[in-house]
């Protein structure tokens, strides 16, 4: 992704002549296959909605037609009549919501001092960071099971969000972020006799707002779709989280695709927001902590 | 002059601190219990004889463990080389489009990998349903006319899964492989038409080998995080025959959640840390080869 790849407008245009002819039939061939894959990998999530719109009856009747007959929303209004889902919501919500701001604030103000000043245990805390790379979470739940399980944290809050704090990427992507802010702010800055904590608020955080955002709104995605731990952590219903409490409870639900479906769509629904309305935000968290990780 | 430095110390403390107790309390430290717990004989929860290799020496042997390493390493197998040559195709068709026609396939591909396990799983759990599910119209076709189901027939569950897992996880893969196509110049692509190359010389010749480091890149990553693979194979296998279909993680939460064995729990689960890190070594060693040239 650097700066010699963006093409000048000479070459785009020559490029995009390579076809051969006045017409590039099998680029449109192409074009319209991609297009029909694309719709194909959509089609699931699709077809997961209008289920959860359809009448119980046409969902079982076979027809299996692509757009319903009659939308009506009842599968919405019993899950949220017959489940705890909206308990589910709001634990996940805390959890989530509580797991980026706490990933942030610390990854940030570490990635500061590690970028910026000059203390003892530096090496200590690269290895630190380095080890957790390699270290599978996976590995840890019993682990993280005894642990919670002594201070008494299972099935609460806290017990939920302690364990999923350990994000490394978020503070090496914001080292290197401010490894790359030029150092005559911060002289700046000090000339004027302002203090690293403002520095960093003031300054170092600021010019890396896009950064912030991005890792925000992948950490957010990240916790919000959490399972192994959540579903570890939380065994009553009450405590459950979105993603797993939708798995969990199987009721006397009759006839239970629809509202399944509908469980689903609730789920899936914030992190798809977030991801249509942040696409470009998204995309870029990836590409850094693939970066990362590479 | 010696009070600024001390200053600057007291920041970095201030700054440091909430992180190094965040990753001491949470990682560093239960990493040691579970190095220690390893050779006990202890319950989940409790403490217990110290047994030495004992664990290490039971667990190794343990057919339901070597039935969990092929299972993964069968998972492992019929995911990321499938799924990383998919993404690079569906990449390289990708990227010629232009504009919002981009950005619309771009979005479809992508949607899948941002929602939850248990959204894809309830999504094709329905989809492949034995009674009403959509493909089972497909699937009597080779069935002699009868439905059957994907997820309790043995054979068939790990290949599914494995469908599923790819079409739920390529939209990152993608992402990578664009960003690694949209580096090559197209100046070399602009010569090689010159040369009247086609197109199967160009990818053979100019896209990948170029793309190559990409390539490796989303290989091991796709490695590592299948070899921790738990949350779909556990959640399509509920109410199924379990064990056969077990994989690595799922038999240390077997262990320790359902057999209450905390000890050989963890000497399962240093097993597993044992081979990501080797893994994740190698992958550093090789990406840094990478960033050396």
């Amino acid at each position: 992704m650097s700066a010699e790849a963006i093409p000048n407008r000479d070459t785009m245009v020559s490029a995009r002549s390579r076809g051969d002819g006045p017409i590039d039939m099998i680029g449109l061939v192409l074009t319209v296959i991609t297009i029909l894959v694309a719709l194909g990998s959509f089609f699931p999530i699709y077809w997961a909605v209008i289920t959860s719109i359809k009448p119980d009856g046409e969902v079982i009747s076979g027809s299996n037609s692509l757009i319903p007959n009659r939308v009506v929303f009842d599968s919405y209004i019993h899950i949220w009549n017959n489940t705890n889902i909206g308990i589910w919501y709001i634990n996940s919500m805390v959890t989530s919501l509580v797991i980026t701001a706490v990933v942030i604030v610390s990854s940030a103000g570490c990635a500061y001092a590690l970028s910026q000043l000059d203390f003892p245990g530096r090496r200590v805390i690269y290895v630190l960071i380095l080890a957790c790379f390699m270290v599978p979470m996976q590995a840890l739940i019993v682990n993280h099971f005894v642990l919670m399980a002594q201070f008494k944290l299972l099935n609460t809050w806290a017990g939920i969000i302690l364990p999923q704090l350990i994000v490394p990427v978020v503070i090496i992507v914001y080292k290197q972020f401010f490894d790359s802010v030029p150092k005559e702010f911060r002289e700046a800055a000090q000339m004027d006799s302002a203090g690293h904590l403002k520095i960093l608020f003031r300054i170092y955080l600021p010019m890396n707002w896009g950064v912030t955002a991005s890792l925000a709104i992948i950490t957010f995605i990240g916790a919000w779709n959490s399972f192994l731990w959540p579903f570890l952590a939380a065994t009553g219903e009450a405590t459950m989280t979105v993603p797993v409490g939708i798995t969990q409870v199987k009721d006397a639900y009759g006839i239970v695709y629809g509202k399944l479906m509908a469980s689903a769509v609730v789920a899936g629904l914030p992190v798809a927001v977030v991801y249509l309305i942040f696409q470009r935000r998204v995309t870029q968290a990836i590409m850094l902590s693939a970066g990362v990780k590479g | 002059m010696l009070r600024d430095k001390r200053q600057e110390y007291l920041v970095a403390l201030l700054l440091v601190g909430p992180f190094v107790l965040i990753y001491g309390a949470l990682f560093v430290w239960p990493t040691i219990q579970m190095a220690m717990l390893s050779f006990t004989k202890a319950p989940l929860i409790g403490t217990g004889d110290w047994v030495g290799w004992d664990n290490y020496v039971k667990i190794l042997s343990h057919k339901l463990f070597h039935q969990a390493f092929w299972n993964t390493a069968y998972f492992v197998l019929l995911t990321v080389i499938p799924n990383t040559l998919i993404s690079l195709v569906i990449a390289m068709a990708v990227n010629r489009l232009k504009g919002p026609v981009q950005g619309f396939v771009l979005a479809c591909f992508f949607l899948p990998y941002i929602l939850p396990v248990s959204v894809v799983f309830l999504t094709w759990n329905w989809i492949i349903d034995v009674q009403y599910g959509l493909v089972q119209g497909f699937v009597a076709l080779f069935n002699g006319g009868q439905p059957i189901s994907l997820t309790r027939t043995i054979p068939l569950f790990m290949p599914t899964v494995a469908f599923v897992t790819i079409w739920w996880t390529m939209g990152f893969n993608i992402l990578l492989f664009i960003a690694g196509l949209r580096n090559i110049s197209p100046e070399i692509y602009e010569a090689a038409s010159l040369d009247s190359a086609g197109r199967w010389r160009q990818f053979q010749r100019i896209t990948w080998p170029l793309i190559w480091p990409v390539t490796a890149l989303v290989l091991t990553i796709q490695l590592i995080a299948q070899l921790k693979i738990f949350d779909q194979v556990y959640l399509f296998s509920i109410g199924g025959r379990q064990d056969a279909t077990i994989t690595l993680v799922q038999y240390v939460y077997k262990l320790a959640f359902q057999q209450n064995k905390g000890g050989e729990a963890a000497t399962a689960a240093m097993l597993l840390f044992g081979m990501i890190i080797i893994l994740s070594v190698l992958q550093y060693q090789l990406l840094r080869a990478r960033g050396e040239k």
